[in-house]
């Protein structure tokens, strides 16, 4: 039973990470990548979301009727956003006004959904909150690692915090002003795939 | 005029996949070839066509701040705002449901080539999106949001028919073995990103 529990919390964040393995949920968040903080915020609201979510449709899984299910499932989730975003908003607003749409859009992330659908509503409460947590983190780590690299190349900065120090503009270094740009988070996500793969050589593609 | 250039702008300037990445999972999953990529472009141009116009009369006479004045003055303070998510995404559930019914009836092949990906529309982020960017842009009147869907729409379809057309092509060339299938993928998306970047700053 506890190894068990260990292989639901470990195996979504390496060997089935829901972006780099499932495909599961690029959609919202790439854009938010340009800078950490933006990217960590949303990475923790995703993983409260897909946390309780979980955990509250595994409560309510065997009183949901078959045929209405996704729409059920569709309340619980926009609901969790819906705190999520209001949390957001009370506490931080000026982060809340840069995710803009996209924590709306947490709702539609394929993740939450997935997760329900495969894990939650045929396990218990315990378990699912694991596995929603853990996939949500999962998710988070890519985010985190993609915009870790955007805004260190990209503006030289770190949460904010100048990284790079002066001395090295004035010897002619730049800010690689296309790591900005939106298209070149799916290029380190491919890139990111692409050294997963080379490692794990059971994921390739045929 | 301006519809024209909102128009323009919604599907070069704005689009949906290159600038938001919004709708990228169906994107990258259905655009194995270019006949099922048709279908799903024309499936979500039709349900932003019919969502959003719903979803704006919604913002706008029910969401709002204020919105509920029609009513009478003791309601002209209510803000329902934040229900917007779950009012959003309860029509946009019901209206693929319906969609899904009349494909079933009428296109019988066209539904079995969706499969799965039409109940997905749903949860595409694109639809979602097209209602919250709308309501955050606060558009004047129906006909722009309308004008704005169709845009949007027709941006994503020319986007995956494009992306189809070049992963039909790829099957023909040789691709590092981990690169293979999805990195690949994303990494001519970026690229067709950057070309699409080209539009960016244009003024209408």
């Amino acid at each position: 039973m506890k190894d068990n529990l260990k292989e639901t919390l470990l195996q979504p964040i390496f060997k089935g990470n829901p972006i780099t393995v499932l495909v599961l949920g690029i959609c919202s968040s790439l854009a938010v990548t340009v800078q950490l903080k933006g990217a960590f915020v949303m990475a923790l609201s995703v993983i409260i979301v897909t946390g309780l979510s979980s955990l509250i449709v595994s409560l309510m899984r065997n009183s949901i009727p078959n045929r209405i299910r996704i729409i059920v499932q569709l309340v619980v989730v926009a609901m969790m956003v819906i705190l999520v975003d209001q949390v957001l908003k009370a506490f931080s607003y000026s982060v809340s006004k840069t995710l803009s749409v996209y924590i709306g859009l947490i709702i539609t992330n394929c993740i939450v959904m997935g997760r329900i659908e495969a894990f939650a509503l045929g396990n218990k409460p315990l378990p699912s909150l694991l596995d929603g947590l853990a996939n949500g983190a999962g998710y988070g780590m890519i985010l985190i690692i993609v915009a870790f690299f955007r805004e260190l190349l990209g503006s030289g900065t770190l949460f904010g915090f100048r990284i790079i120090p002066q001395a090295v503009y004035d010897a002619g270094y730049m800010n690689n002003g296309l790591m900005i740009l939106p298209p070149m988070a799916l290029i380190i996500l491919g890139c990111i795939i692409w050294i997963q793969r080379s490692i794990q050589k059971d994921l390739q593609e045929k | 005029m301006e519809y024209l250039s909102l128009f323009v702008k919604s599907i070069f300037v704005d689009n949906m996949i290159f600038a938001y990445f919004l709708g990228m999972c169906s994107y990258l999953a259905v655009s194995k070839n270019v006949k099922t990529a048709t279908g799903l472009g024309v499936a979500v141009i039709f349900v932003l066509l019919v969502t959003l116009p719903i979803n704006y009369l919604l913002n706008e006479y029910l969401l709002k701040p204020g919105a509920l004045s029609w009513l009478g003055e003791r309601y002209a303070e209510i803000d329902l705002s934040f229900l917007s998510y779950i009012v959003f995404i309860a029509v946009i559930a019901a209206i693929v449901q319906i969609v899904e019914m009349v494909v079933e009836k009428f296109a019988p092949a066209l539904y079995s080539s969706l499969g799965i990906f039409l109940p997905l529309i749903a949860v595409n982020c694109a639809i979602l999106g097209g209602s919250l960017f709308m309501q955050e842009r606060d558009y004047a009147n129906v006909g722009e949001a309308a004008v704005y869907a169709l845009g949007s729409g027709i941006g994503w379809f020319l986007a995956i028919v494009a992306l189809a057309a070049i992963r039909e092509k790829m099957a023909y060339s040789h691709v590092p073995a981990p690169l293979k299938g999805l990195g690949i993928t994303f990494i001519t998306v970026g690229l067709m990103g950057i070309a699409f970047m080209t539009f960016m700053g244009i003024q209408l």
